[in-house]
């Protein structure tokens, strides 16, 4: 199969790649290309988790009735700053029987994962470090790495309530994968591939041309399932087992202090937005800029930059995951479980048969 | 309860290792099953609410034996007691159950006026008996809450402290204190309430009754929140009555028992208020009790706010209390249920003998047969709606 684009132009495709392409020999353009791509996606991986903190500790005092961090900083906006001074700065601790090695792996193991993802993911038209042809695919594969994390960390802890949240986080990721697997695929189906670049493409034209609405109600549907399943998949409440602090006091991390917890702290916001990009790229235009059919506003709209874009879907995105955390209870494990099994896993299938249907059709 | 066992008897399990069972457990092994191994919850958990510990015998995810561990907070206050005056004793009651200290202090003094026959005024009973409601409702929105926080919904909390705030600001001002009130005496209270008093507890009264409507909205209709409740700890009747269950769990369970109707003390007979009573004695059950009760608070505030007297808070202070000789008891309704005070007295300044009946202790007896059979996430609700009081326990 022919190339959907000109893969030869990665990494960093946008004018500072070109400028390092014309001005130094072939190799070492290639090589600056690769540092400069990872060195702005470890900024990205570093920023991000300092917003989403200043934005939950946020979004929780307002959903609580009270105003949250207010003293460092204008209304506490370097409060993460903070909390990351004061785990850097915390003694790290091992407790007794604890496999050193792999207790101190599983952290790392959590952080990395999660920064894999993001080499996939389109943030502009021309900012993405790679465009692998099977992107959903290596998505896919690179998010179970995270499970190992988790799973090795309440493995090595050598504490019983570690065990019990590693055990339960495995097995719900692994379920969750699943339907967040069967999901990705019914987006691959309508858009008819499986770069992460060309299914923001496939969304090209009005909003109405986005997945969620494209699709004729399904597409909400399968929206509303993702946002579940990706919930499940990130371990955060109302589906955070793993952590469970009223029955497991902290799960899988209740061993972890100072600067390897920060870790796992640092991995689950990354992995919020990482779901929240994804979120975006399959059913809200990714970096598209939303176009309405109104020729004056959509020139406006279309001149903001599309990483602008993806970043306020995303954290659109993002607001729902919080706002779910901050109202709902949690359900039992076995709860969850049947959740899976018996709701979504039968609603994605005939959702992916629907939508063999249309495609059949040709009604999208 | 479990530590008078000193040899803790050891298992051998299929592959040779010896297990220390740890005291108070029947361990059994079956066969052709994973292996059962023991955790330990508490003193330190987040929802062992203080330092309540239990030794649970686990397969896996499911709990199949709770046994209690008691005295982590063990202060003898009983033992303490005797060697205070009756007017010493009071400030202690309020170390029971400090979330019903009101009601504590309440127990005490209507033992005393009864031993010695002293008369409370009219003004003096109406604040006792809003001091009482009112606080019934402040450590009903504290349970609620810490209850939503247990089952991972920790917007509750903050929601039931918001309102519980406004109750505790009026304690503040009628007596200083905002959780040791150590308010009433024997024929009334220490202090008179301020003028401020009836227009506040007028406006926590509108205030509450839009409220427990919100709290309704963000947890009880939650779905999540029945999954989790109903169907879980479900305690018979008769069970509750032959463990000697008081309060919002016994009543969860189908009882209609209520020291305030059943016998009344001080001026709840004047009063038009419901006992509601579940059904099927489960969490839910006991949750909707609790919910149920504040809303009766409320109209017996309402009520008391309409024919509030004025005149004198307290009959004329005696210099020094003698109980006369004999045995004296009387009993309250707190907000977890019986509280009774058994005193035996010498004729002296100071009690022989002061034994209270606490209602948590009854009430977490019950925790192994509501729990066992249960998964771990199904013990913290069930700890939730018992609503022990850990030093109302141990005293």
């Amino acid at each position: 199969m022919e190339p959907l684009i000109d893969t030869s132009r990665y990494p960093v495709t946008n004018a500072i790649g070109d400028f390092i392409r014309a001005s130094m020999p072939g190799p070492m353009a290639e090589l600056t290309n690769i540092v400069l791509a990872v060195v702005s996606l470890l900024a990205v991986v570093g920023l991000t988790p300092v917003a989403l903190i200043w934005m939950e500790r946020k979004v929780a005092a307002h959903f609580q009735a009270r105003l949250g961090p207010m003293r460092v900083g204008y209304h506490g906006l370097l409060q993460p700053l903070a909390d990351g001074i004061k785990l850097i700065f915390k003694e790290v601790m091992k407790p007794e029987g604890a496999d050193t090695f792999v207790f101190f792996l599983a952290p790392i193991l959590s952080a990395t994962a999660s920064f894999m993802v993001l080499t996939v993911v389109p943030f502009d038209h021309h900012l993405q470090v790679t465009d692998v042809g099977g992107g959903v695919l290596y998505v896919i594969a690179v998010a179970g790495l995270g499970i190992m994390g988790v799973l090795l960390a309440g493995w090595s802890s050598n504490n019983k309530y570690s065990l019990l949240g590693a055990m339960r986080s495995g097995a719900q990721m692994i379920s969750y994968e699943i339907s967040l697997a069967l999901l990705m695929l019914l987006i691959v189906l309508l858009s008819g591939t499986a770069s992460l670049r060309e299914i923001v493409f496939s969304q090209a034209g009005t909003v109405l041309d986005w997945w969620i609405f494209k699709f004729p109600l399904f597409g909400f549907v399968t929206f509303v399932l993702f946002l579940i399943s990706s919930t499940a998949e990130l371990n955060r409440a109302p589906f955070d087992m793993a952590e469970a602090e009223s029955e497991l006091t902290g799960g899988f991390s209740t061993e972890y202090s100072g600067i390897s917890f920060a870790m796992f702290f640092l991995a689950e916001f990354v992995n919020m937005f990482v779901a929240a990009a994804l979120t975006t790229t399959f059913f809200l235009g990714g970096f598209l800029a939303p176009q309405f059919g109104l020729a004056p506003l959509d020139r406006m709209l279309d001149a903001i930059p599309g990483f602008i874009w993806f970043f306020l879907k995303s954290y659109s995105v993002i607001f729902i995951y919080m706002w779910f955390r901050w109202t709902f209870p949690r359900p039992r494990v076995d709860q969850l479980m049947n959740l899976e099994w018996k709701i979504l896993v039968p609603a994605n299938f005939f959702l992916l048969l629907i939508a063999g249907f249309f495609v059949v059709m040709g009604w999208l | 309860m479990a530590d008078q066992q000193t040899a803790s008897p050891v298992v051998t399990t299929e592959n040779g290792i010896a297990l220390a069972v740890p005291p108070g457990f029947n361990i059994k092994r079956r066969e052709g099953h994973t292996d059962e191994y023991f955790l330990n919850m508490g003193p330190q958990h987040p929802s062992t609410h203080g330092v309540l510990r239990l030794m649970l015998r686990m397969d896996g995810e499911n709990v199949l034996e709770v046994v209690p561990h008691l005295g982590y907070i063990h202060r003898g206050l009983e033992k303490i007691g005797e060697n205070q005056t009756y007017l010493q004793n009071i400030h202690l009651t309020d170390r029971l159950d400090y979330l019903s200290s009101f009601m504590n202090n309440l127990a005490l003094c209507l033992t005393i006026e009864k031993a010695m026959g002293i008369g409370v005024p009219e003004r003096g009973e109406y604040i006792r008996v809003m001091a009482c409601e009112l606080q019934r409702i402040q450590s009903h929105l504290l349970w609620w809450g810490v209850f939503g926080m247990d089952l991972g919904a920790i917007t509750s909390f903050l929601y039931g402290f918001k309102e519980r705030e406004m109750i505790t600001d009026i304690f503040e001002e009628m007596c200083g204190a905002r959780l040791t009130m150590n308010f009433f005496r024997p024929g009334g209270s220490f202090v008179d309430v301020p003028d401020t008093f009836i227009p506040r507890v007028k406006a926590v009264v509108e205030k509450m009754k839009t409220a427990i409507d919100e709290y309704d909205t963000l947890l009880t209709n939650n779905v999540i929140m029945h999954l989790r409740t109903k169907g879980i700890g479900v305690l018979s009747a008769e069970a509750a009555l032959a463990y000697g269950c008081s309060g919002p769990v016994l009543r969860g369970s189908g009882v209609a028992l209520d020291v305030r109707r059943s016998d009344p003390y001080s001026i709840y007979d004047r009063f038009d208020f419901d006992i509601p009573v579940g059904t099927v004695g489960d969490c839910f059950d006991r949750y909707k009790v609790r919910m149920e009760e504040m809303r009766q608070s409320i109209r017996i505030l309402e009520q008391a706010v309409r024919y509030f007297p004025g005149g004198p808070h307290r009959s004329p202070r005696i210099a020094n209390y003698k109980v006369p000789a004999g045995s004296h008891y009387s009993q309250v309704e707190t907000a977890r249920g019986l509280l009774g005070v058994y005193l035996e007295a010498d004729g002296g300044p100071k009690p022989y003998r002061i034994k209270y009946r606490t209602p948590s202790f009854s009430n977490l007896s019950v925790l192994n047969d509501l729990a066992a059979g249960h998964k771990i996430a199904d013990l913290v609700p069930i700890i939730a709606t018992l609503d022990v009081v850990i030093p109302d326990i141990d005293r």
